[in-house]
């Protein structure tokens, strides 16, 4: 009891504090505010110079796109990194590599868990995963004209995998994507995004500048390039959220042997 | 922007996060904060940011519910404190 009063108090404190700190906050979406501030070329502020100047400067009608791929690449870029390394730190303190089957759940019972009781779920979900599959390469592939991007699309190509290892079974899901498969596109996700930021550089350009890359697809201007750009990022972004999803899930569900399992 | 919608969920959030942490039993609180996760997803679709409601749709509602219920089944279903 003690123990929960000192915790209410902390609580109450802390929430106290943090109450009289918003008095000093700038008004909702004022462009004059300080995180708006600090941008170059004269513009009055960020979002402002951002609103005004970012369908001209990538041709990406989504503004949070832009914003997100382009303007706050190196954001986006370690982003990703923290998503593959919240997969790698479930990897490392989950994984067990040798073979113990002592204190896991014993495989579902095939006389309650038979093919008969499951043919609904299964066929339904049959069904259901390409539609996924597709809706999600769409997100992927739309993310500069309407709302999404790598990561909801990336969450939605795992949460597929997902669906498949619920639906029949965590080593059929395995079958489709494999500890091996799903370890090296985490990681390959990452060398697309960080590779294709260092080709700039090859021409002289800053990191992340991919309107240097005009030559390489072939585009009129600097904007169409580092629309395409945009693109190739946002695949690698979709590739290391799709696996590190599905990882975290095949070894949450099978308490790291990824057999056995829900 | 509808007010009243707004205020409609407001209530409804704040009754799902209390229900959530008050619930013992760990799966129901589970699925009350996937309840939680859509209501803020349409909060934040009502305010016009598409792109963060989608996220929400998909991670905070979709994905980390089912991580939750496969924890709490390899684990234990009742809270204790």
């Amino acid at each position: 009891m003690n123990a929960k009063l000192s915790a209410t108090f902390a609580v109450v404190f802390t929430g106290a504090v943090l109450l009289y700190a918003v008095s000093d906050f700038p008004d909702f979406g004022d462009p004059r505010s300080p995180a708006n501030h600090g941008v170059s070329g004269g513009a009055p502020s960020a979002s402002v110079y951002y609103i005004k100047n970012a369908y001209h400067d990538t041709s990406v009608p989504n503004l949070v796109t832009a914003i997100l791929a382009d303007y706050r690449g190196y954001d986006t870029l370690f982003e990703t990194v923290v998503i593959f390394t919240a997969g790698m730190a479930i990897f490392a303190i989950l994984r067990v590599l040798r073979r113990d089957d002592s204190g896991i759940p014993a495989a579902p019972d095939p006389a309650i868990d038979g093919d008969h009781h499951r043919i609904v779920v299964g066929v339904t979900c049959r069904i259901a995963v390409p539609l996924v599959q597709i809706f999600a390469l769409y997100v992927v592939a739309h993310g500069h004209h309407s709302p999404g991007g790598g990561f909801q699309g990336g969450v939605m190509l795992g949460a597929s995998f997902i669906l498949i290892a619920l639906s029949t079974s965590l080593r059929h899901a395995l079958g489709r994507l494999s500890e091996t498969s799903f370890i090296r596109l985490a990681c390959l996700g990452i060398l697309i995004y960080a590779g294709f930021a260092f080709l700039p550089l090859v021409v002289g350009r800053n990191f992340l500048d991919y309107g240097a890359l005009r030559a390489l697809f072939g585009t009129d201007g600097e904007e169409m390039a580092r629309s395409h750009g945009i693109f190739v990022v946002e695949i690698g972004i979709a590739l290391t959220v799709t696996s590190v999803m599905f990882a975290i899930f095949a070894n949450l569900s099978s308490r790291g042997r990824l057999h056995g399992g829900l | 922007m509808i007010v009243p919608f707004d205020i409609l969920i407001l209530i409804f959030l704040v009754v799902a996060a209390v229900i959530s942490l008050c619930v013992k039993d760990l799966l129901a609180a589970t699925m009350v904060f996937g309840a939680y996760g859509f209501l803020i997803c349409l909060l934040w679709a009502t305010m016009g940011a598409v792109d963060v409601a989608f996220t929400e749709a998909t991670v905070g509602a979709g994905v980390s519910t089912v991580l939750f219920v496969a924890t709490i089944l390899n684990t234990r279903r009742k809270s204790t404190d």
